[in-house]
């Protein structure tokens, strides 16, 4: 029996790269067209939102309200981009998640990338002991903090400050858990060979340890600004002045304003997902390949 | 306090495949200070934004604490005994489980299917992961707009799709007992992608030797998956599960802003109960006692969790 499959087979030896196991299939016809079918429906169901609001968004209003299915059948407009930029509020979230964000992740990386090297390198007393409230720490639902931390900002006279939107968000025991097990990973003979030439820690630190695990430090500063960007619950209790809330805060608290001008509505969370749209086709494979790594690692 | 003298010379002699466990000089230890500093600036914000906030939220939840009077007194057990008697926390806390098995079945399934399909070897991986992945990374607030207008009566493609086919409109959002079946199907079209991609990274590192071995006997494609593939994911399924159980029991967000908990509270998730009572309820103490015993119940939910998955191994 296995002498007939045998043959064919032996030519396409596993070349690694493919990655993918075209095995999986084997060399039937039905099983890949059934199968490629499935993907295409599943796809087809995946885009169909983006591309109904998309349609959506550059049409009249008219023809949106119009009865039938409507998205198909107007007349192609940037109306409804134009009159949410001229409004304004719109750019100004979009600074303001972009300032945010960016703020987040900086202190986020700086502050975790040195508490892990910290806990994979250090000697100091209660090291262990802190990791472990670290570690213990990533089961804590950021959910549960919102009522006291809102308690705290109004006793430091924070609430509806950049400050309190940011604070809070930089503590990432997570990031830390990751980084640290990278940082145990990293071989140590680089930095032995510094200390030895009489390198500070810090700069073995900076200049030995962080160059070797870029690639980790990339995908913790990528995830961290997609949550900054995409975080919703504590900018929306922590600020109430317009001017300072973050697009999915702002375009919340309007969201049932725009009432049926749906080709404005969808002209705006459009633009509100362009810059991750951005980012990920961007860094698309350091991203799918941190969520492995990062997913797992968070187990 | 740390040795200095003999600076990893005699390091150079061990094996390194012995876990070097002499405590000061092991190899790759600081050695000026003990790295306490580089840790400080994390225990500063931790201990001011997490433990400040979880020890005052215990506090709270033991008094009568209110974001309309500054005059708080204590109350002890008052609020806990409370909210056991509450009716509003077991139906929303009824919908939070209601919405978590809904939602976690499929985000677990179609995950795994997606996975299996773009695994197989046919063309085009990146645009195949680029579709199921990209909803994934969209704030909240974009893709409830979205799926607002898609759920829309008259207009959204929903009822208009069913139209064409001479089905009657569905009140996706506005009938009790469909609406918290549309927030799951929002759910998972929303964050499938990441449990996707946990099954693609899992299926990429599978040994493929069985599979092969298996095919060369004959077994065909649909007998390997279950036989072979399916068993090997195993570890990887448990682990998606978890932490989709653990997520959708969280949820609020999309919720609040899809349908602010209605119709008539059919939708109302138990963390959206702790927000209103706490925020536009004002009482601070009372929905601090509800979150914690939430919490409560998810650190219960993970444990028997992880017995499960621990006896699994």
């Amino acid at each position: 029996m296995s002498a007939t499959a045998t043959p064919p087979r032996t030519r396409r030896r596993p070349s690694r790269d493919t990655a993918g196991s075209p095995l999986l299939l084997g060399h039937g016809r039905l099983p890949r067209v059934l199968a490629g079918t499935a993907l295409v429906v599943l796809a087809v169901v995946w885009l169909l939102p983006f591309v109904w609001a998309v349609l959506t968004s550059v049409q009249s209003e008219e023809d949106v309200n119009a009865p039938g299915l409507s998205p198909l059948k107007g007349a192609f407009t940037l109306d409804a981009y134009q009159q949410i930029l001229e409004r304004g509020n719109v750019s100004v979230w979009a600074f303001n998640s972009l300032l945010i964000s960016a703020l987040v992740t900086l202190v986020t990386v700086a502050v975790s990338t040195l508490a892990a090297y910290g806990f994979s390198r250090g000697t100091f007393r209660g090291r262990r002991a802190l990791l472990a409230v670290t570690v213990a720490a990533i089961m804590v639902p950021p959910q549960l903090l919102v009522v006291p931390l809102f308690d705290q900002m109004t006793l430091f006279n924070l609430v509806d400050t950049y400050a309190a939107v940011i604070l809070p968000q930089v503590v990432a025991p997570m990031m830390v858990f990751i980084l640290k097990r990278f940082f145990d990973a990293v071989p140590k003979e680089l930095e032995e060979a510094a200390r030895i030439d009489g390198a500070s820690e810090f700069r073995v630190f900076r200049s030995v340890v962080l160059p070797l695990s870029r690639p980790i430090v990339a995908a913790v500063a990528i995830f961290v600004f997609i949550g900054a960007w995409n975080n919703f619950m504590w900018p929306f209790v922590v600020t109430n002045d317009p001017d300072l809330m973050t697009l999915p805060v702002g375009l919340a608290t309007v969201k049932d304003a725009y009432g049926i001008q749906y080709a404005q509505s969808m002209a705006s969370a459009l633009l509100a997902a362009l810059p991750l749209i951005v980012v990920f086709l961007l860094f698309q494979r350091r991203i799918v390949n941190s969520v492995a790594t990062t997913g797992l690692g968070g187990s | 306090m740390t040795t200095t003298a003999p600076l990893g010379t005699e390091d150079r002699t061990q094996s390194p495949a012995v876990p070097a466990r002499g405590r000061r000089t092991a190899l790759g230890r600081i050695r000026t200070g003990n790295g306490l500093v580089f840790v400080l600036p994390f225990l500063l914000v931790f201990a001011l934004f997490m433990v400040w906030p979880i020890v005052q939220g215990i506090w709270m939840s033991f008094t009568d604490s209110s974001l309309a009077l500054r005059d708080t007194h204590f109350v002890g057990l008052d609020n806990y005994t409370e909210a056991f008697g509450d009716p509003d926390v077991w139906s929303s806390l009824g919908n939070t489980l209601f919405f978590t098995v809904v939602s976690s079945v499929p985000l677990v399934v179609v995950a795994l299917a997606m996975a299996l399909l773009v695994h197989s070897g046919l063309a085009g991986q990146w645009a195949w992961r680029l579709s199921f992945f990209a909803p994934y990374l969209l704030p909240v607030t974009v893709v409830t707009m979205i799926w607002t207008w898609l759920y829309q009566p008259e207009l959204g493609m929903a009822n208009q799709l069913l139209d064409t086919f001479g089905i009657a409109p569905v009140g996706w959002l506005s009938d009790e007992s469909v609406a918290m079946w549309s927030v799951a199907a929002l759910t998972v079209w929303w964050t499938v992608g990441f449990n996707f991609l946990l099954y693609l990274a899992a299926l990429q590192s599978l040994p493929t030797t069985f599979d092969e071995a298996a095919a060369l006997d004959g077994a065909g494609a649909w007998r390997r998956l279950w036989s072979i593939t399916l068993p090997q994911l195993r570890r990887t399924t448990g682990l998606v599960a978890m932490l989709q159980v653990l997520a959708s029991l969280k949820v609020f967000d999309q919720i609040y802003i899809l349908t602010k908990g209605g119709p008539n509270g059919s939708t109302r998730p138990v963390l959206e109960y702790v927000y209103d009572v706490g925020f536009t309820g004002y009482r601070l103490g009372y929905a601090s006692a509800v979150s914690y015993l939430f919490f409560a119940l998810i650190v219960l939910v993970s444990l028997v969790q992880l017995r499960l998955f621990r006896r699994e191994d």
